[in-house]
């Protein structure tokens, strides 16, 4: 009983926040509504059992793509109100497509079955005791290996592909400039490049000792990257 | 197993797409609330699955509930992040002004 109260109360907000997502003049009060819709959505996965989505919906959701999208609505100086000139324009025909939807949607729900044999079709139906999480690890390492590597290459691809398209390479020089870096003069770096050895005064401990030597910062910005060596062999 | 019948959850699933599709109708212009759309109707296709693997007792549909929000994840990122060099190109983000290539 107290579980289909639940039920009715999260899904009014979810179906409320999601109308105030697409309805929200300020597109930040869209992004708070997104993540209140999520948050919705997985209380309603909890009562429908699958207790693993929900905890993934807000960590994934909520705390990277909702997040996300607030930083980008933030980061872009945007001008918001010229965006909101044809709503009223399209709100017509979006109404009109949603009803006819939502009218052949509820032909659908009103209609349909399910067929004599879908209990047995089952591929891998639920086990007595054992946890959701621990389930559906089962599945998804033994069964699913080849989508899970995939969806895994999917991450990696569209994580290389937001960092190629973003990546901007400012010209120019001093602090503005990007700064790369060089693996093989990193590599080949010696000792005496970059320090000079200092003769003591006789009295205190024999020997020498070593001081860095001096680098002028703009030496880093370009073809100037042979200077210490030089300077170090000046030196001497 | 689940505390109201397979058919509620269905309907709050068919009301979310229909908001999502209606979100994408009414915001022409502003990419951004676009993309959150197609978040919400992926967020319904979601809860859809969910809601037949549980009435079903049958796990694959929460395995592929979770492929389908890695696929989402994915999507926001490459999709905010041509938003963002888009922006950067021309201080704008309009939709409709998107015709650079002609096509």
């Amino acid at each position: 009983m107290i579980a289909a109260v639940a039920f009715y109360v999260f899904a009014a907000i979810l179906i409320a926040s999601a109308a105030m997502v697409v309805s929200a003049r300020n597109p930040v009060h869209a992004v708070l509504f997104l993540i209140l819709a999520f948050f919705n959505a997985s209380a309603l996965f909890v009562l429908a059992g699958a207790e693993f989505l929900a905890m993934i919906l807000i960590i994934v959701y909520v705390g990277a793509v909702a997040v996300l999208f607030l930083f980008v609505v933030m980061m872009l100086d945007i001008n918001f109100s010229a965006l909101r000139e044809g709503v009223q324009r399209y709100a017509p025909v979006g109404a009109a497509v949603g009803l006819v939807l939502l009218i052949e949607l509820g032909f659908v729900l009103g209609g349909w079955k399910f067929a004599d044999g879908a209990q047995s079709l089952r591929f891998a139906p639920n086990a007595a005791n054992v946890s959701n999480t621990a389930q559906l690890g089962r599945l998804i390492y033994t069964d699913y290996i080849l989508l899970f590597q995939t969806s895994g290459l999917v991450l990696l691809v569209a994580m290389i592909g937001a960092i190629v398209l973003t990546l901007r390479d400012r010209g120019g020089l001093g602090t503005h400039a990007s700064r790369r870096q060089d693996i093989a003069t990193q590599i080949a770096r010696m000792p005496q490049d970059t320090l000079v050895m200092l003769h003591v005064p006789t009295g205190g401990p024999t020997g020498a000792y070593l001081k860095p030597l001096k680098v002028e910062p703009a030496e880093i910005i370009e073809h100037n990257t042979h200077a210490p060596h030089e300077a170090a062999h000046g030196e001497h | 197993m689940m505390a109201v019948g397979l058919g509620h959850y269905l309907a709050v699933s068919a009301i979310l797409l229909v908001l999502g599709i209606f979100g994408i109708f009414m915001n022409r212009k502003n990419v951004i609330v676009i993309l959150m759309s197609v978040e919400l109707i992926l967020l319904a296709v979601n809860v859809n699955l969910v809601a037949f693997s549980a009435s079903l007792g049958d796990l694959v549909g929460q395995v592929f509930a979770m492929f389908v929000l890695t696929v989402a994840a994915a999507e926001a990122a490459i999709g905010l992040a041509i938003v963002v060099i888009y922006f950067r190109n021309r201080g704008s983000i309009e939709v409709e002004d998107v015709n650079l290539m002609k096509g």
